[in-house]
């Protein structure tokens, strides 16, 4: 008796929702991202960031209220992608950001696309995305992987830099991340380690190699807590003040805290630094600290910028997301106040932008703090986009 | 070849390393036959005890010597505490049990030290470079983590094999009813032999925290390679599990930094550099797979089980 009751009850919901539509709609955003695990730190400020962009935006997307939808997809990608499924079928959002590893994204991204939702990718940017596996439905609101280790290599050359060794984890970001060294780079690659990844972490091998290898120069990138690792051993294996290191992804705003003196006066390249100054950075670096009490990172930088891309489509279809059509075209415009400053998408969906050089500085009050140095390279396109098929 | 001796001694370290953890593990399996998945808890929570007692005290070794202690503690009460119901139980339920107990310590980790792990810094002393041989330099760090390893190890050699507690260990291993049966008071005997074995995992994981840093879960990797070394070893072995661990640490290091150089022999170099991080990491599988099939019960099985 309850099964046929419960029965109409949808059956009549289902004959009114054409009058429901009238009523204001609320915005869906399914938001798949680390929560726990020694990467958790990334997620939550990623997290963080999302909000305080509602809290800029009177908590509302494009005018309309919204709900959001953590998801936690533990690092892996088997979890990423059934997190996604899930969102998209039995949440039926209608947009899904997040994304820190490449390897989580590239398992979720089919789901995503098949269904025809968007998806921004906060961080990750895998190669395949830029090129074959390019959508009118995926957007970056980060980088392409090869792109800032890219800059790291041409910074290398004005440092007269004949030689380098290059370490890395072994999945899809860090084989772009070497990629993208190895293609700038003038001198020469005298090595190349790839670890396994996320659960090695003592280096020594690696070091060992690098060190027997004599070169100019180290580069490498270790996002998250192996950042951490990376940095004592190499500094517990005297290679501090022997072989110069040049990072991507290694330094940053989360890591930092606990690097301490080891991070000192080592240079990383990045789009984004706390102190770039715009006027919206300005405010969004300023009430990040207040609101949350830690500095933003770059990952929340660029989750700040996915916030405002879909306000952007939200207002320019006055909240029918189901024009999927007018929202991307609304969305290539690139039309809302970046953090980073404006800048454009490339046919790719991924920004063309400006990168900088990093440097580790004691403020006045002894702080170590991230500063932008100088520009290594502007309207920077990745090395990818001939490859996709939108033109 | 000066690579190689380097690389040797990497090995050496983790593997050294490996043995304190496996040593536990597998005196905690062959004499109280308990299957013990929360032995990498007690590596992380001695990773924050180290930390966190060395920067309250200002000196490192006081902050060593009491983490150990109180990782020796809190190993005696767990086991008072909650595995001393799971004796006698099948080896399913210890799983489900000591499963629970790694969730319980990640939680328990998470909520009182936070998420983002911790850092144990290195006393100017130990941060160094030693040079073993001309222009061979290693870090005087991992020497001593070499060092310490091997001092246990004569200490547990002594300890099996010399001593009243170390007797009833080895017949504790060979029959458990029996040593009971004349009348050793078996509770006490496991409660001290799981003690130990939470502060040599303990040791492991404030040894391992300089390197590695301390962070939640960082027990379940290497708790798996501990659980190869005593399967490698024969379970219930001290003499299986030193040599074991040796062995899987030499085997994987030395294979992750030359399998790379050996495979660009025979394949071209883009296939090597994709396919040799991904063999090297299994490397030790095949080894174990391999001695399993030569010997069943490990390299030194405990005497008649």
């Amino acid at each position: 008796m309850k099964n046929i009751l419960v029965a109409a009850g949808a059956g009549l919901a289902l004959a009114m929702s054409p009058a429901l539509a009238q009523a204001p709609k609320t915005i869906k955003i399914g938001f798949v991202n680390t929560f726990s695990g020694p990467t958790a730190v990334i997620g939550n400020d990623m997290r963080n960031a999302f909000e305080l962009a509602l809290d800029h935006m009177g908590r509302k997307i494009g005018g309309l209220p919204v709900e959001v939808i953590y998801e936690d997809d533990a690092q892996k990608p088997d979890v990423g992608k059934q997190k996604t499924e899930k969102l998209i079928e039995s949440d039926r959002v209608d947009f899904i950001v997040g994304y820190i590893w490449s390897n989580v994204l590239l398992a979720s991204l089919k789901p995503a696309l098949d269904s025809k939702t968007f998806i921004i990718s906060a961080n990750a940017g895998p190669s395949q995305v830029a090129g074959e596996l390019c959508s009118p439905y995926f957007f970056s609101t980060s980088w392409q992987n090869d792109q800032t280790p890219q800059a790291m290599g041409l910074y290398m050359n004005t440092k007269g830099v004949k030689s380098v060794f290059l370490i890395g984890p072994n999945y899809a970001a860090g084989k772009d991340m070497l990629a993208g060294v190895a293609s700038t780079f003038k001198g020469q690659v005298v090595g190349q380690e790839l670890t396994k990844w996320p659960d090695q972490l003592d280096f020594s091998a690696e070091l060992s190699k690098a060190r027997a290898a004599k070169p100019d120069a180290i580069f490498v990138f270790y996002p998250g807590a192996a950042g951490v690792q990376f940095l004592n051993q190499y500094a517990q294996a005297g290679l501090k003040g022997q072989i110069p290191l040049y990072t991507a992804f290694t330094i940053d705003e989360l890591s930092l805290p606990r690097q301490k003196d080891l991070a000192l006066g080592m240079p990383g390249a990045q789009q984004w630094v706390n102190d770039l100054p715009n006027d919206t950075n300005k405010k969004f670096v300023a009430d990040f600290k207040t609101k949350f009490k830690t500095s933003p990172s770059f990952y929340a930088a660029q989750t700040y910028d996915a916030a405002s891309l879909i306000d952007s489509a939200v207002k320019s279809v006055n909240g029918d997301v189901s024009k999927k059509a007018e929202m991307q075209k609304a969305m290539e415009k690139a039309d809302f106040k970046s953090v980073r400053g404006n800048f454009k998408f490339g046919n790719n969906h991924f920004p063309i932008q400006n990168f900088y050089l990093q440097d580790v500085v004691k403020d006045a009050s002894g702080e170590l703090v991230l500063k932008t140095v100088a520009t290594i390279v502007e309207n920077d396109q990745d090395r990818f986009h001939d490859k996709c098929s939108m033109k | 070849m000066l690579l190689l001796i380097e690389q040797c001694l990497n090995g050496l370290q983790l593997g050294l390393l490996l043995f304190l953890l496996a040593a536990g593990l597998t005196l905690v399996f062959g004499i109280m036959d308990l299957v013990n998945l929360a032995h990498g808890s007690l590596y992380m929570v001695g990773a924050y005890f180290g930390a966190t007692f060395s920067a309250m005290t200002g000196s490192f070794v006081a902050g060593v010597l009491l983490a150990l202690i109180a990782t020796w503690l809190l190993g005696m009460a767990v086991e008072v505490i909650a595995l001393r119901r799971l004796y006698g139980r099948d080896h399913l339920d210890h799983v489900l049990g000591t499963f629970g107990l790694i969730l319980f310590f990640n939680e328990g980790v998470r909520l009182v030290w936070g998420p983002a792990g911790m850092n144990l810094t290195l006393p100017p002393w130990l941060n160094t470079n030693f040079e073993i041989m001309p222009g061979v330099l290693y870090p005087t760090y991992r020497l001593a983590i070499i060092g310490v390893a091997l001092l246990v190890a004569v200490f547990l050699y002594l300890l099996v094999m010399r001593t009243r507690v170390g007797m009833l260990i080895r017949a504790g291993a060979s029959n458990r009813e029996m040593v009971g049966a004349l009348g050793i008071n078996i509770k006490l005997l496991y409660t001290l032999v799981f003690g130990l074995g939470a502060a040599l995992a303990g040791l492991a994981g404030l040894m391992q925290a300089p390197i590695l840093t301390a962070s939640i879960g960082m027990g379940e990797n290497i708790l798996i390679v501990a659980f190869v070394v005593i399967v490698i070893g024969g379970i219930g072995s001290i003499r299986g599990a030193f040599v074991g661990s040796v062995f899987v640490g030499l085997i994987d290091t030395v294979g992750r930094a030359f399998l790379p150089d050996l495979f660009k022999l025979v394949l071209s170099p883009a296939a090597a550099s994709t396919a040799a991080p991904a063999i090297s990491s299994m490397l030790i599988y095949l080894v174990m797979a391999a001695i399993l099939i030569a010997k069943p019960q490990g390299l030194f099985p405990a005497a008649n089980k």
